[in-house]
C-alpha cells in the first residue's frame, strides 16, 4: 500500500491544476453556501407613499396618536424609499428600483377610527412568481411588525387614560373638573363617611356605592392587562427537546466544511480508481501484485486523507473568526475521519462503476451536489412523503450523517455523535464492499 | 526439457459466448510460441488467463501469475510517472530484492537508460511498448506473455523489439505472444498455436502448418487462411 500511495501522491503532485481545482472549488462552493445560510435576507427595498395629511392623528381616550408614527414603524422594517405619489411608486416598481410599493391612503385614519372598518394599505408589486412570493412574505412580516408596534402605542395611550381614571388628579384636558378624585380612592373616602352614618337606608345606599367603586377600580386595573394581551395575545416560549441550540453561523461553518470534505474525498477517490483502469494498470495490479481490499484501502486513504487535511485546515481557519469549542477537538477529528472514510468509499464505488476518469468525476459531482442540498432541506419545507423519501436517500449516502456528526462534534448538537459515527462507519464498509464486488466482477 | 508453462483444459465464457474451450498446451524454457487466429478467436483471453489478469472458468495454468511476466496489448503504464518510476513501482510491488538495481539493469537491457527520467506520457509509441515489456520482465519471470507486442510499432521498432525478445528466449525465458501478423510467427516463433472461436485447432511448428496446406507454398498467412477455411467446411459435416 505504501508504494501505491507514494505513486498516487507523486501523480497528484504533478497535476497541480487538478489539486488546485480539488481544493479551491469545494472551498469556494462551501463558503458561498455557508454565507448564504448564515446571513438572512436583507430588508426589502420598498417605495412608500404616505397620502395621509401631515399631522393626522388617531384619537384614543384622552390622547391622540400620530399616524406618522405608524409610517415610521413601517419604515423601520423596510429599506424604504419615500415617494410623494402613487404613480412615482408604480414607476419605481416597474423600473426595478423597488421590489414593491406600499400606499397609505388618506382615509386610513377615518377607517381605523370608525370602529366598524379596518384601515387598508395598498401593496403594488411586480416580477415572477418566485419574486412575488418573496415580496408578499417579506411585506406581510414587515406590516405585521409595524401593526404590532402601532397597536402597542395605542395600548400605551389607552392604559394611561385608564390609569388617570383610577388615580384621579387634573383631568381638565378632557373637560373634567380640576383635582378629580380617582376611582381607587372612592371606597376609602366613602368608608370614612359611612363610619359617621347611623344605620339606615342612607348608610346602606352609601355602602352599595362604595362596594361598586371598589369592584370598578379592581376591574379597570385588570383591563390594563387585558389590553396588553389583546395587543399580543400569544407570546412564544421556545423549548428545544434535545441537545444544544446551534447558532446559524457555526452551523454554516459545519455545512461548509462537510461539503468540502465530501467534494474532495468523493472526487479524488472516484478519479484515482478510475485512473488505474484508464491507464490499463488495474489488471496488472490485480493479477496478484495487490489485493483488491488493499487497493481500495489505498484509494480511500489517499482521498480521505486529502479531504480530512483540507477540511481540518478549513475548520481551524474558520475557527479564527467564528467562536468554536476547541475543547471538543478530538470529536472533530473523529467526525472528520469517519466522514472522510465514508465519502472516499462512496467515491471508490463511483470510480469502479464509471470506469474512466471524466465519467467518474462527472458522476461524483452530479451525485454529491444534490445530496448536500437534500440533506439541508428542513422538515416542513416539503410535503411529508417527499421529506420521507429525502430522508431515505440521505440515509443511504454519507452526507447527512457526516453533517450531523460534524455538527455534534463542533456544536454539541443533537443527535448524539455516536450514532452518526456508527452510521458513517457502516456506510464506509458498505460502499467498500460494493466497490470490491465491482472490481472483482470486472475481472 | 521440462515445461515451464502448462495450460490444461482452460475454458472461459462471457455470457452466451464461449471465448475459450478446453485449451491445453505447454511451453519449454527458451521456447517462443505464437498464438494466431482471426479476430475474436480468444487470443487475448488466453494470454490474460495465463498472466492471471483474467480468471478462467475451468482448467488450470501453471506457474502462478506472479511467475509470468505480462505485457498487455495496451501499455499498462502511468503516464505521469517517469520510465524509472514506473519500473521501480512495479519492482517493489513484485517484491524484487533490489528494486533500484533491477530498474538500472532493465533500463540498460531495453536501451532506455537515457529516457529513464522522461514521463511515460511523453514517450513515442515504440518506447512506451519497450517500457511495457520492461515492466513485464522486471522480476525476471521464467515465462513472458506478450499480447500483440508489435501492434503499434513501425518496422524499425518492430525489428528492435523482436531482437530483444529473441535475446530473452536465448537466455531461457519462455515466450508466448499473440499476433495478427502471421509473418512474425513464421520468423520468430518455434511453435504456432491456432485459435478460432475459442478452440485450439492447431499446435505445431509454422513449417507443419505450411506442410498441411501445400497450395500456400511458403506463405504462412495464406496457409492459415486455407487451414481455417478447410476447418470451417469440415465443421458442419463433423
Amino acid at each position: 500500500m505504501r508504494w501505491l500511495l507514494t505513486k498516487d501522491l507523486r501523480i497528484l503532485g504533478r497535476s497541480r491544476l487538478l489539486v488546485a481545482l480539488l481544493v479551491v472549488y469545494p472551498v469556494v462552493i462551501a463558503l458561498l453556501i455557508g454565507l448564504a445560510l448564515s446571513r438572512g435576507p436583507g430588508r426589502p427595498r420598498v417605495a412608500v407613499v404616505d397620502e395621509t395629511p401631515p399631522g393626522e392623528t388617531v384619537q384614543v381616550g384622552t390622547e391622540r396618536v400620530e399616524v406618522h408614527r405608524y409610517v415610521q414603524q413601517l419604515f423601520d422594517q423596510l429599506d424604504a424609499i419615500e415617494v410623494p405619489t402613487r404613480e412615482q411608486a408604480v414607476a419605481k416598481v416597474r423600473s426595478g428600483g423597488a421590489l414593491a410599493a406600499v400606499v397609505i391612503p388618506p382615509n386610513i385614519v377615518t377607517k381605523a377610527s370608525s370602529g366598524t372598518e379596518q384601515g387598508e394599505l395598498e401593496l403594488i408589486y411586480n416580477g415572477d412568481a418566485l419574486e412575488q412570493s418573496l415580496v408578499q412574505s417579506q411585506l406581510s412580516s414587515a406590516l405585521a411588525e409595524a401593526n404590532l408596534g402601532f397597536s402597542k402605542q395605542i395600548q400605551d395611550v389607552a392604559a394611561q387614560a385608564i390609569d388617570q381614571l383610577l388615580k384621579g388628579g387634573n383631568l381638565s384636558e378632557i373637560g373634567a373638573p380640576a383635582d378629580l378624585v380617582g376611582l381607587e380612592q372612592i371606597p376609602a373616602l366613602l368608608a370614612r363617611v359611612i363610619a359617621h352614618q347611623r344605620p339606615g337606608p342612607d348608610r346602606d345606599a352609601l355602602q352599595r356605592v362604595a362596594t361598586f367603586a371598589d369592584f370598578a377600580a379592581q376591574n379597570l386595573t385588570l383591563s390594563k392587562r387585558v389590553l396588553a394581551s389583546v395587543g399580543q395575545p400569544i407570546k412564544v416560549r421556545s423549548t428545544l427537546l434535545h441537545g444544544r441550540r446551534t447558532p446559524l453561523d457555526t452551523f454554516a461553518v459545519v455545512v461548509a466544511v462537510s461539503i468540502s470534505l465530501m467534494f474532495i474525498s468523493v472526487l479524488l477517490a472516484a478519479g484515482a480508481i478510475a485512473l488505474e483502469r484508464e491507464e490499463h494498470a488495474l489488471h496488472r495490479l490485480l493479477r496478484g501484485l495487490v489485493r483488491v481490499r488493499v487497493l481500495l484501502a489505498e484509494k480511500c486513504a489517499l482521498a480521505g486523507g486529502c479531504g480530512f487535511v483540507v477540511a481540518l485546515a478549513m475548520l481551524a481557519g474558520v475557527g479564527a473568526f467564528v467562536p468554536l469549542r476547541w475543547g471538543r477537538f478530538p470529536l472533530w477529528l473523529a467526525a472528520l475521519a469517519l466522514g472522510a472514510a465514508a465519502f472516499a468509499a462512496l467515491g471508490v464505488a463511483i470510480g469502479v462503476l464509471a470506469r474512466e476518469v471524466r465519467a467518474a468525476s462527472l458522476l461524483a459531482f452530479l451525485l454529491s451536489l444534490p445530496l448536500a442540498f437534500l440533506a439541508l432541506v428542513p422538515r416542513g419545507a416539503v410535503a411529508r412523503g417527499i421529506y420521507d423519501s429525502i430522508n431515505v436517500i440521505s440515509f443511504v449516502f454519507p452526507y447527512k450523517a457526516a453533517l450531523q456528526a460534524l455538527d455534534a462534534a463542533v456544536n454539541g448538537s443533537a443527535p448524539a455523535i455516536g450514532g452518526s459515527l456508527a452510521h458513517l462507519a457502516v456506510l464506509a464498509l458498505a460502499f467498500s464492499v460494493l466497490a470490491g464486488a465491482g472490481l472483482a466482477r470486472s475481472r | 526439457m521440462s515445461a515451464v508453462l502448462e495450460v490444461e483444459g482452460v475454458g472461459k465464457r462471457y455470457g452466451a459466448v464461449q471465448a475459450l474451450a478446453d485449451v491445453s498446451f505447454s511451453t519449454d524454457a527458451g521456447e517462443v510460441v505464437a498464438v494466431i487466429g482471426p479476430n475474436g478467436a480468444g487470443k487475448t483471453t488466453l494470454l490474460s488467463i495465463i498472466a492471471g489478469s483474467l480468471a478462467a472458468d475451468s482448467g488450470d495454468v501453471r506457474p502462478a501469475p506472479e511467475r509470468v511476466g505480462w505485457a498487455p496489448q495496451q501499455a499498462a503504464l502511468y503516464a505521469r510517472l517517469t520510465v524509472a518510476e514506473n519500473l521501480e513501482l512495479f519492482a517493489r510491488l513484485e517484491r524484487v530484492p533490489d528494486p533500484r538495481a533491477a530498474v538500472a539493469a532493465m533500463l540498460a537491457q531495453t536501451e532506455l537508460t537515457e529516457r529513464s527520467g522522461t514521463l511515460v506520457g511523453e514517450l513515442s509509441g515504440g518506447n512506451r511498448q519497450r517500457v511495457n515489456v520492461a515492466l513485464a520482465l522486471i522480476a525476471q519471470p521464467p515465462v513472458l506473455a506478450l499480447d500483440e507486442p508489435s501492434a503499434a510499432l513501425d518496422p524499425a521498432q518492430r525489428e528492435r523489439l523482436w531482437r530483444f525478445v529473441s535475446g530473452l528466449a536465448a537466455r531461457g525465458t519462455a515466450i508466448v505472444f499473440s499476433t495478427h501478423n502471421v509473418n512474425e510467427a513464421q520468423r520468430y516463433a518455434q511453435r504456432a498455436i491456432v485459435l478460432a472461436d475459442g478452440r485450439m485447432l492447431f499446435d505445431g511448428t509454422p513449417d507443419a502448418l505450411l506442410a498441411a496446406q501445400p497450395e500456400a507454398g511458403a506463405d504462412l498467412e495464406r496457409a492459415l487462411v486455407l487451414f481455417l477455411e478447410a476447418r470451417a467446411r469440415a465443421a458442419p459435416a463433423g
